[in-house]
C-alpha cells in the first residue's frame, strides 16, 4: 500500500507527475481514460474560474468576505472524483472545488458569501455538512458521523478537511484519537497551503509533516503531493477502499500552496515575498495537469473559448444568487429552534411594532 | 494630545506597557509578523522584539492555559483571541482555572493577565465573527469584563487592565475600532476598572449602553431632544463589577431606565441591570425598565444583520414608549 511504500516519519512525499507534467512514476499512475482526464482538468480550471470571479465580484461590493481557493483545485477535484454520492462532506472553508462536486450549487456558495444563510442549506447535494468556520471543529463531527456509519452499518465513508492552521488545534487531535479507536470510515484530510492567514506552517508545528501526526493515533497518513491531480487521485483511491474495507480511518496531507490571500480582507504581501509565490506557481495544479494533458495530446478544444462559457455559466449563477428572494424578519429567526419559544414569538412581535411604528413615521 | 482611533490608543497602551513593564508579554494568533487581522498589535514585534510579541499556532485553549501559567510565574501576558466566536475553545481554561486560580490557591497564585478579543456585529463578517459574548465572561466569579467605547477609555482601561492583578477580559468593539477619532494623551494613564461615566446629563430617562452602542445612543439622543426629551446616557465602561452607584443614582434621579446592548437579550448584562433597577430604585420608577437588545438568536449574517442590530431610531422609539408610559 502507498501507505507504507510513503511513510510520513522518513518526510517520503507521494508524486506521481512532475511540473511539467512529465510522468515520474509510471506504476503509480492510476488507469483513468483520456475523457476522464479531460474532464477532471475541466473541473479544476471550472473551479479556478469560479474562485478569480468570486473575488472579483467581491471587489465590486457585490459580495461581502470570501476565502480564496486558488491553487487547492487538484485536492479538490480528486475528492470529488472518489466520493460518491453517499459518502460525507465536512468542509472547513477552502473547499470550492470538493463542494461542488458533491453537488452543492455555485449559486448557493455566492449566497453565503452574500451574507444569507440559505446558502448553508444545499438543495441538491447529498451529506454535505455547512460551511465550517471554527477551526478544527468539523473534525470530530466527521469521526462521529464515522461512529454511526459503523453502528448503522452503513456503505459510506466521511472526508472531513482541515487546514495546516487547524491542526493546532485540540479538536484535531481528539478527532484523530477517537477515530483511531473507534476504527471509523474516516478520510481525513489536511490541506497543507504553507499559511494559517499569516503564520508559516513552521510556526504551527515543529512536527517534520502533518502527516506524521497519524501515528500517534495508530492509524495510517501520508504525506502527497496536493498540486499532483493523480497522486492525490491515487491516494484517496485507496484510502477510501481502506476505509470501506472496514479497515478505519487514515489522514492525508495535501501539500500545497494558499496562491491568494486568507481572504479578500487580507493581504499577503504583509508576511511573505513575491519571490516565494514565484517559486510555488511552478507546481500550479492547473497548470501541471494541463501540461501532461499537452503532453500526451489528448485534448484539442479551445480552452479560452471555454473559459469564456464558463464565465457566462458562473455569472448567471452570481446573478441568480443576487435575485435569491431578500430576507425576512421569518428568516432571522424560524430555524433557531425546531420548536420556536414563546419568548421568541415575542421578540418577534415587538419588533413588527417597531417597524409599524417606523412606517408610520414616514 | 495625540488623535487616535481606538486601534491606535490599544497599540499605544501595549507599547506604552511594554516599555515600561519587561514582564509584559503579547501573543495571539497572526499578532506577531502581521500585527493582528485588525492590526491591533501593529509594529509591536518590531519594536519589542520577537520573545515579547509573538504569533501562536491556532489553538485558543493553549493561548489562555499557557498564558495563566506565565501569569503565575512572573509575567503579564496580553493574549489576543482572533475574534469573539472564537474565544469558546478557550472557555474551558477561562472558567476553570484563570477565574479560579487565585481562590483555589487561596491567594498564592495571582492571574495578572489581560485577554483581549475584538466583539460584536454590525461589519458585515462572516459567521462566528459578529457575537457579544460579554454575559458569558461577566457571568464567571473571578474574572473583570471591561468594554471601552472611546480612544480615550480603550487606552486608559487597557493600561488598569495589564496592570491589574485579576483577570480582566477586555473586550474591544471591533465596528468602531477606527469610526471614531478622538484626542487621547500622550504617555502612561489609567482610568479605574469599575467605574461607569456619564456621557450626557439629562432629567426625563437613563440610558446605559457600552461599546459601539453607545454611539448609536447619541443619534437616537439627538431624536429624543427632538422630541423634548432630555435623556441621561451612561457608559457602563466596565461589566464586572458593575458600577452599581452610578447607574441607581441616575435611575432615582430619572425614574425612567432603559437598557441597549447588542447581545441576546435573555439572560444578558441588561438582565442584570434591570435587577439592579429592581433592587436599588424600585420606588423611584416611574415606568417599567425597557432593554433594547438583540433577539435570543444568532446574529444573522449581512444580509439579515440589519434586522438584528441595534439602530438609533429603535432605541428611540423605546425611550419614547418609556417617557410617554
Amino acid at each position: 500500500m502507498i501507505f507504507d511504500d510513503f511513510d510520513p516519519r522518513e518526510d517520503k512525499v507521494f508524486r506521481i507527475i512532475g511540473n511539467e507534467g512529465e510522468v515520474l512514476h509510471k506504476e503509480f499512475l492510476p488507469e483513468l481514460d483520456d475523457e476522464t482526464i479531460v474532464k477532471a482538468y475541466k473541473s479544476m480550471l471550472y473551479a479556478r474560474v469560479a474562485d478569480n470571479m468570486a473575488v472579483s465580484f467581491q471587489r465590486q461590493g457585490r459580495m461581502f468576505t470570501y476565502p480564496l481557493n486558488n491553487g487547492h483545485e487538484a485536492i479538490h477535484i480528486a475528492a470529488g472524483m472518489i466520493m460518491r454520492d453517499e459518502d460525507w462532506l465536512a468542509p472547513a472553508f477552502r473547499e470550492l472545488g470538493v463542494m461542488l462536486a458533491k453537488g452543492v450549487s455555485l449559486k448557493e456558495i455566492f449566497l453565503y458569501y452574500m451574507g444569507n444563510e440559505e446558502g448553508s442549506n444545499f438543495k441538491k447535494a447529498n451529506h454535505v455538512l455547512p460551511i465550517c468556520i471554527s477551526i478544527g471543529s468539523q473534525f470530530l463531527h466527521a469521526t462521529g458521523i464515522g461512529y454511526s456509519i459503523k453502528y448503522q452499518k452503513k456503505d459510506e465513508v466521511v472526508f472531513p478537511f482541515i487546514g495546516d492552521g487547524g491542526t493546532s488545534e485540540g479538536d484535531f487531535s481528539e478527532a484523530l484519537n477517537f477515530g483511531g479507536v473507534w476504527k471509523v470510515p474516516v478520510v481525513y484530510t489536511i490541506q497543507n497551503n504553507q499559511y494559517a492567514i499569516s503564520v508559516p506552517v513552521h510556526r504551527q508545528t515543529k512536527s517534520i509533516n502533518l502527516a506524521v501526526k497519524s501515528y500517534g493515533f495508530g492509524i495510517p497518513g501520508i504525506k502527497v503531493d496536493g498540486n499532483d491531480f493523480f497522486a492525490m487521485y491515487v491516494a484517496y483511491k485507496v484510502a477510501h477502499e481502506y476505509a470501506r474495507a472496514g479497515k478505519g480511518a487514515v489522514l492525508i496531507e495535501a501539500l500545497t500552496y494558499r496562491k491568494g490571500a486568507h481572504t479578500t480582507s487580507d493581504d499577503p504581501s504583509k508576511y511573505r515575498t513575491k519571490e516565494e509565490e514565484q517559486e510555488w506557481d511552478k507546481t500550479d495544479p492547473v497548470k501541471r495537469l494541463k501540461k501532461y494533458i499537452d503532453n500526451k495530446g489528448i485534448w484539442k478544444e479551445d480552452e479560452d473559448k471555454l473559459i469564456e462559457e464558463f464565465k457566462i455559466t458562473i455569472e448567471n449563477q452570481f446573478v441568480e444568487a443576487e435575485e435569491h428572494t431578500a430576507y425576512h424578519l421569518d428568516d432571522v429567526f424560524k430555524h433557531m429552534y425546531v420548536d420556536m419559544p414563546d419568548d421568541l414569538k415575542r421578540q418577534k412581535a415587538n419588533y413588527e411594532q417597531f417597524l409599524t411604528w417606523k412606517e408610520n413615521r414616514k | 494630545m495625540s488623535v487616535m482611533t481606538i486601534v491606535q490608543a490599544i497599540n499605544n497602551a501595549l507599547d506604552i506597557m511594554l516599555e515600561e513593564d519587561k514582564t509584559v508579554v503579547v501573543y495571539g494568533e497572526d499578532v506577531g509578523v502581521e500585527g493582528g487581522v485588525f492590526r491591533v498589535t501593529e509594529g509591536l514585534q518590531k519594536k519589542h522584539g520577537e520573545e515579547r510579541v509573538f504569533d501562536t499556532p491556532i489553538a485558543e485553549s493553549a493561548i489562555v492555559g499557557a498564558g495563566l501559567g506565565m501569569a503565575l510565574s512572573g509575567l503579564r501576558p496580553v493574549v489576543e483571541l482572533q475574534f469573539d466566536g472564537f474565544t469558546y475553545p478557550a472557555f474551558n481554561q477561562i472558567i476553570s482555572n484563570v477565574s479560579r486560580m487565585n481562590n483555589r490557591s487561596r491567594g498564592m497564585y495571582k492571574v495578572p493577565m489581560v485577554i483581549r478579543f475584538p466583539y460584536g456585529g454590525g461589519i458585515n463578517a462572516l459567521e462566528h465573527h459578529s457575537e457579544s459574548p460579554e454575559a458569558l465572561y461577566a457571568h464567571i466569579p473571578g474574572l473583570k469584563v471591561v468594554i471601552p467605547s472611546t480612544p480615550h477609555d480603550a487606552k486608559g482601561l487597557l493600561i488598569a487592565a495589564i496592570e491589574s492583578n485579576d483577570p480582566v477580559v477586555f473586550m474591544e468593539p471591533k465596528r468602531i475600532y477606527r469610526a471614531i477619532k478622538q484626542e487621547v494623551a500622550d504617555g502612561k494613564f489609567s482610568i479605574p476598572i469599575g467605574k461607569a461615566k456619564v456621557l450626557t446629563e439629562g432629567t426625563d430617562v437613563t440610558v446605559v449602553a457600552f461599546g459601539a452602542m453607545i454611539r448609536e445612543c447619541q443619534k437616537a439622543i439627538v431624536m429624543a431632544k427632538e422630541a423634548g426629551i432630555s435623556v441621561e446616557l451612561i457608559d457602563l465602561r466596565t461589566i464586572y463589577p458593575i458600577d452599581r452607584e452610578t447607574i441607581t443614582e441616575s435611575i432615582k434621579k430619572t425614574g425612567r431606565f432603559v437598557i441597549v446592548a447588542e447581545a441576546n437579550e435573555s439572560f444578558s448584562v441588561g438582565a442584570e441591570l434591570m435587577a439592579i433597577a429592581n433592587e436599588e430604585a424600585f420606588l423611584y420608577l416611574e415606568a417599567p425598565p425597557k432593554r433594547v437588545m438583540g433577539f435570543d438568536t444568532i446574529v444573522p449574517l449581512a444580509k439579515g444583520e440589519p434586522l438584528y442590530m441595534i439602530t438609533p431610531d429603535r432605541i428611540f422609539y423605546e425611550i419614547e414608549r418609556t417617557v410617554k408610559f
